[in-house]
């Protein structure tokens, strides 16, 4: 490989061709800051739209200072990221920056997580030299079901704008006006709700300010456990637990299951249940549904749509049917596992536990924005009571924690409550890209051949390249499966089959980067590949050390169907655990 | 053959002037006096003498009428068309000796200019291929298809000089050549026509005088660099040019100058138009191709330069309208004629879009390395009314303004530069004593303000800082630290901005403060404008010795800060008075002084 010697501050450097000024400092041990550079390597996305200029650099002999992130390395170049010249600049745009910022961070939902506060606390900004009253642009506020826009706040990175719509293409986001007021939004300013949004909230999850943020429903939960007539329980989706602890100064891809229960418990729920119980419930059905359509398939039913679509992501269920509305009869009907928990605890449990559905309570703690909205849905409400009442984040449940006074740390691990509790490594990996087919995979074959899976890790369908596909030998039989992560990917795969370029029999579709691992309820990952590999590498490593791995053979799932189901797709299955969708063709 | 044509001039400005309607009645009236056979009126583009609009032309004899009007048009039949004698009224007059001058060559006005890239404008009917072809129109283009390589063209390119004239003076040549390097499927040769600059109108005036030159250059550059398809990207409210393009287009197409195996060779060219919506951004070459794709129109980093990945990501070389006009001509002449022309470094000619206080707005073409005070006393006539000047501003508003001291710098790229300034597409606008300094660069600012695409945060953010700075300024509340603040946004925006626009949009405000800093700190400290432009700072008081009572200003004050009896010397109230000015304008006695 060609290589490039360049100076940066003195130090020599030695970076292969291609390398951006950015890039070979870092190498070096130079922090240049930046504000809206973003690097998706995993998605082979590299956002530098070199446009806030907080990374220039001098390069003497140059007539002016030049954006280090989109600046490429020459052989002998000298790159000054300190000199006066420079710094001067760089506090000057961080100052003109701060004069068109709202000055509230103490109630910012972003303070301590902001990326324009720490530019202004390192670089020491103590004034800022504009004149009195200077001009703001402020725009309306916006609010959705799940994510809230407040433009004053945002820096126009322009990161919003690159996810939604190069990796996701839902295409909701792009910069309107000019000048001074010119700003990321909707097309005409419309509302987020008028638009293709999908809720996924990976703008959320890369907003470097506080323009972008989540819907907040912590105090409705404090609300509800705080009313005596209200019996609370809560489920945690499989990612949570393999997040949670960043917010508590843990390294990424610690789990911390045991402190979670544990502090879920001491902020005082009635029951701590797990979600990962209705993924196994999902995979029973999803499972089974599978099977329906391939044995139909395979005996030569020409009317068969396959394949078979998982429909865990509320995210992906919106993109579906607002851009393949002509195919909504080819994702399984079987609802999310947050919705087969609210249905199952508002029925089932409610029952058990002689509770009325309306006194029940039922809080899901989601590493996802779009769960807000799901749960929203009327077709999961009975008399208007939802079956999930909240959906909460990932970051919220932190705050629950700290609200509580909980210290975190010392906590002593507990376990889930049973029955709803009670999991599989099958129903953990949900949590992760390629895991909801991997997990359906191990009871398919089982249901299929007749025979005991003995290999239960299929590391084929692992990994984080945006689109895999592999074939599962089903005792002869192949069953060809294909995974896509980001919207982006799963359009790539839907406009394959809609060509008929495909022979998939099923497709998991996840709509955030890494699957829920990297959702927009999570601690924010920023693009941050490492995090989220090491929140992938959390979620095996616990599904590895599980008892059981396979979804069937939960046997709360077993006792679930003997005392009231009766068995997958049963008529009581359909009518609490499948839905179906609606046509919103594009505005 | 006709005996005499009478060219009348129908470019934007004299069509706002009825100059379609004096062609209608010069046809009529030749018509009536039975001489459609001994004579012919010819629509054509624009002589530049703007000022003195709408201008006919009649021709052999190279009579020069100016601001005719339609009624005008049947007394130039009768009297110049029937019995030869000349329309003396309508002649120009000398300013000086207050003579008639027949012929516009004798005028000041003409007399330093040379007509290159506007050769054809007001002489040829743009709308007539063959009129074109006649003055040697489309044999630059036979000549490099048939006899030349892509190389030799190039090298005649690189040796006459040519710079680019929309702005930043890149050597034309060399961006060929650099284009032509890059393999590609496709590339695309674009012709910039988005002329932004306020007072700027040489890129209309040429494709509205003289499309055909344009299609001609683009399809030799294509044919240098490897390019089969042209695109020019104009914006939508030149409406005029956009129709005679098209219609050039179209007649280029019919005589096979446009469309496969041009002149039997095996080189294939056509070409189509696109529309800018009006953001002066789009005349920035990556925020024009993001435009020409669908994009919003903003520019992006630079590299990759167009030349290697632009329209559709591939090979695309942009061009000013002004560099293609001047590209057929070093064929026909020679690069050694054609270099020959100007300055060591800037060669050819340049058109100004003169404007301002002076005498004779207007058009002009020049070479380079006259000086300023020849193109504003020679050919702009000097000062409105014996005023004195003041400053200069070039390049628009990322230009600056020069002053007495730079009068005679001969002018080119590199000395405009050198001095504070740029040539940017052209534009000059001469100021008088009147004219507020801080004032003119509020102004400007207030147009990049409203023009910046708010891509990067020191033009976004910063220019509205300064703006908000100017106007502190100019309302008298402004201290000498703002000018200090001023000074660091400016310097600031200048070396951080993105692209081009932000990158010079301090230009105005750095050159004022350069060259007229005491009018600031006249602003700043001893609130007054020099200039009794800046309305907040104004006093104005009633000299009692002249006013009459007549109360015409207190009847006018709309805050009723102006009290009197009639008939006796009134009084205006400092406390009240608002700086409006009305007072003033409508005083008839000169009654109002203003400090």
């Amino acid at each position: 490989m060609e290589t490039i010697k360049l100076t940066i501050d003195n130090r020599q450097v030695e970076v292969p061709k291609g390398t951006t000024i950015l890039q070979a400092a870092h190498q070096a041990g130079i922090n240049i800051p930046s504000l809206c550079y973003m690097n998706l390597p995993y998605l082979a996305q590299e956002h530098k739209p070199g446009s806030c200029r907080v990374c220039v650099v001098e390069i003497p002999g140059r007539k002016n200072l030049v954006p280090a992130c989109a600046t490429e390395c020459t052989d002998e170049m000298k790159v000054l990221s300190h000199s006066l010249r420079a710094i001067n600049a760089r506090r000057t745009v961080v100052e003109l920056l701060l004069s068109d910022h709202p000055k509230d961070c103490l109630i910012c939902p972003s303070s301590g997580n902001c990326e324009l506060q720490k530019l202004s606390i390192t670089m020491g900004i103590r004034e800022i030299n504009s004149v009195e009253n200077a001009a703001m642009s402020t725009y309306r506020k916006d609010a959705s079901p799940a994510l809230n826009r407040n433009m004053d706040k945002c820096v126009m990175c322009r990161s919003c704008e690159t996810v939604c719509n190069e990796i996701q293409t839902v295409g909701a986001l792009s910069a309107v006006n000019r000048g001074f007021m010119s700003v990321v939004a909707p097309a005409f300013e419309q509302e987020l709700t008028d638009s293709p949004c999908t809720f996924c909230g990976q703008c959320v999850a890369v907003c470097p300010t506080g323009a972008l943020t989540a819907v907040d429903n912590t105090f409705h939960v404090i609300r509800a456990l705080a009313d005596p007539n209200k019996y609370v329980v809560v489920q945690t989706a499989p990612a949570v637990r393999a997040a949670l602890g960043e917010e508590f100064g843990y390294p990424p891809g610690n789990s911390v299951t045991g402190k979670m229960v544990a502090a879920l418990r001491s902020i005082g729920f009635d029951q701590v249940y797990d979600t990962d119980f209705a993924a196994d419930l999902t995979i029973m059905e999803e499972g089974t549904e599978l099977l329906d359509r391939l044995s139909r398939f395979l005996d030569g039913d020409k009317n068969v749509r396959l394949p078979i679509l998982t429909s865990c992501c509320p995210a992906w269920v919106n993109f579906f049917e607002t851009n393949y509305p002509d195919m909504l009869d080819v994702p399984s009907t079987a609802r999310s596992p947050q919705q087969m928990f609210g249905a199952i605890a508002k029925t089932y449990m409610a029952e058990k536990l002689g509770i009325k559905r309306e006194d029940m309570v039922v809080v899901s703690v989601m590493p996802c924005l779009a769960k807000k909205y799901e749960c929203q849905r009327d077709e999961f409400k009975v008399d208007g009571n939802p079956d999930v009442d909240y959906a909460i984040t990932t970051r919220e449940l932190a705050h629950l924690i700290k609200i509580g006074n909980i210290d975190f740390n010392t906590l002593k691990e507990e376990d889930f409550d049973r029955p709803m509790g009670e999991s599989t490594g099958a129903g953990l990996i949900f949590g992760v890209t390629g895991g909801v087919i991997e997990a359906a995979t191990r009871t398919a074959y089982e249901l299929f051949t007749g025979k005991k899976l003995e290999k239960v890790d299929f590391h084929e369908l692992r990994g984080m390249e945006g689109i895999r596909t592999a074939s599962v030998n089903f005792d002869g039989t192949y069953i060809h499966i294909g995974i896509a992560h980001t919207l982006g990917n799963a359009r790539k795969l839907l406009d394959g089959i809609r060509k008929g370029m495909y022979n998939f029999h099923a497709i998991e579709i996840m709509a955030c980067p890494g699957g829920c691992i990297g959702g927009g309820g999570q601690p924010l990952h920023r693009g941050n590949s490492i995090v989220l590999k090491a929140r992938m590498d959390a979620i095996y490593k616990e599904d590895f050390n599980k008892p059981i791995r396979k979804s069937h053979e939960n046997p709360e799932i077993i006792k679930l169907y003997e005392e009231f189901l009766g068995k997958p797709l049963s008529e009581k299955s359909h009518k609490l655990l499948h839905t179906h969708y609606f046509s919103h063709p594009k505005k | 053959m006709y005996k005499m044509q009478l060219l009348v001039c129908s470019g934007t400005g004299c069509r706002a002037s009825a100059s379609a309607t004096i062609v209608e009645k010069l046809n009529e009236s030749l018509k009536a006096h039975q001489l459609t056979e001994e004579a012919q009126v010819v629509t054509t583009g624009c002589f530049g003498f703007c000022e003195k609009g709408p201008i006919v032309k009649v021709i052999p004899d190279n009579t020069f009428y100016t601001q005719v009007k339609p009624e005008d048009a049947e007394e130039i039949v009768t009297e110049h068309i029937l019995k030869g004698r000349k329309v003396s009224r309508l002649l120009y007059e000398d300013p000086e000796n207050k003579e008639h001058i027949i012929d516009s060559k004798h005028m000041g006005f003409y007399q330093k200019q040379m007509r290159i890239a506007l050769r054809n404008c007001g002489v040829i009917d743009p709308e007539n291929i063959d009129e074109y072809i006649v003055r040697d129109g489309y044999s630059a283009l036979a000549q490099v298809v048939t006899d030349l390589t892509p190389e030799q063209a190039i090298d005649m390119v690189k040796q006459s000089g040519l710079r680019g004239r929309g702005g930043a003076g890149f050597p034309t040549g060399l961006k060929w050549e650099i284009t032509s390097k890059f393999s590609s499927d496709q590339k695309y040769v674009v012709c910039n026509a988005d002329e932004g600059d306020p007072g700027a109108f040489m890129d209309r005036s040429i494709l509205e005088g003289d499309p055909n030159s344009i299609i001609e250059a683009m399809a030799i550059c294509g044919y240098c660099i490897g390019a089969t398809k042209g695109l020019v990207y104009i914006r939508a409210e030149y409406p005029l040019a956009i129709k005679r393009l098209e219609i050039a287009i179209g007649q280029a197409r019919e005589y096979g100058l446009l469309g496969n195996n041009i002149f039997g060779s095996k080189f294939s060219f056509d070409m189509e138009l696109r529309y800018g919506a009006g953001a002066f951004v789009c005349g920035e070459e990556t925020a024009l191709i993001a435009s020409m794709e669908g994009k919003r129109g903003e520019p992006r980093v630079k590299p990759p330069f167009p030349a290697e990945s632009g329209y559709m990501h591939k090979p695309t070389n942009v061009n000013n309208v002004e560099t293609f006009a001047n590209v057929p001509v070093i064929f026909l002449k020679g690069p050694e004629w054609y270099s020959a022309i100007g300055t060591e470094k800037s060669k050819g000619t340049k058109v100004f879009a003169l404007a301002g206080k002076i005498n004779n707005v207007g058009l002009i073409e020049v070479p380079m390395g006259i000086t300023l005070r020849e193109i504003i006393y020679e050919i702009g006539g000097g000062i409105k009314n014996g005023k004195n000047f003041k400053a200069v501003q070039t390049g628009g508003p990322s230009g600056g303004c020069l002053t007495e001291a730079h009068l005679d710098t001969p002018i080119d790229f590199d000395s405009l530069v050198a001095a504070g300034s740029m040539m940017g597409s052209g534009g000059m606008i001469v100021m008088d004593e009147d004219d507020c300094m801080v004032s003119i660069a509020k102004f400007y600012l207030e147009f990049i303000v409203e023009e910046s695409c708010g891509k990067c945060t020191p033009c976004r953010i910063g220019n509205k800082r300064m703006l908000e700075i100017l106007e502190k300024i100019t309302q008298g509340k402004g201290s000498m630290e703002d000018l200090d603040h001023l000074r660091n946004l400016a310097y600031v925006i200048k070396d951080t901005s993105l692209c081009g626009l932000g990158q010079s949009s301090p230009n105005p405000v750095l050159s004022t403060l350069e060259n007229f800093y005491d009018e600031y700190v006249a602003h700043v400290k001893d609130k007054r404008c020099f200039a009794k432009q800046c309305k907040a700072m104004a006093k104005y008081t009633i000299n009692p010795d002249v006013c009459t009572g007549c109360t015409i200003c207190a009847r006018n004050c709309p805050v009723d800060a102006i009290t009197g009896e009639k008939r006796e010397p009134h009084f205006i109230h400092q406390e009240i008075c608002t700086h409006c000015g009305v007072c003033y304008q409508k005083c008839k006695f000169n009654a109002i002084n203003v400090e």
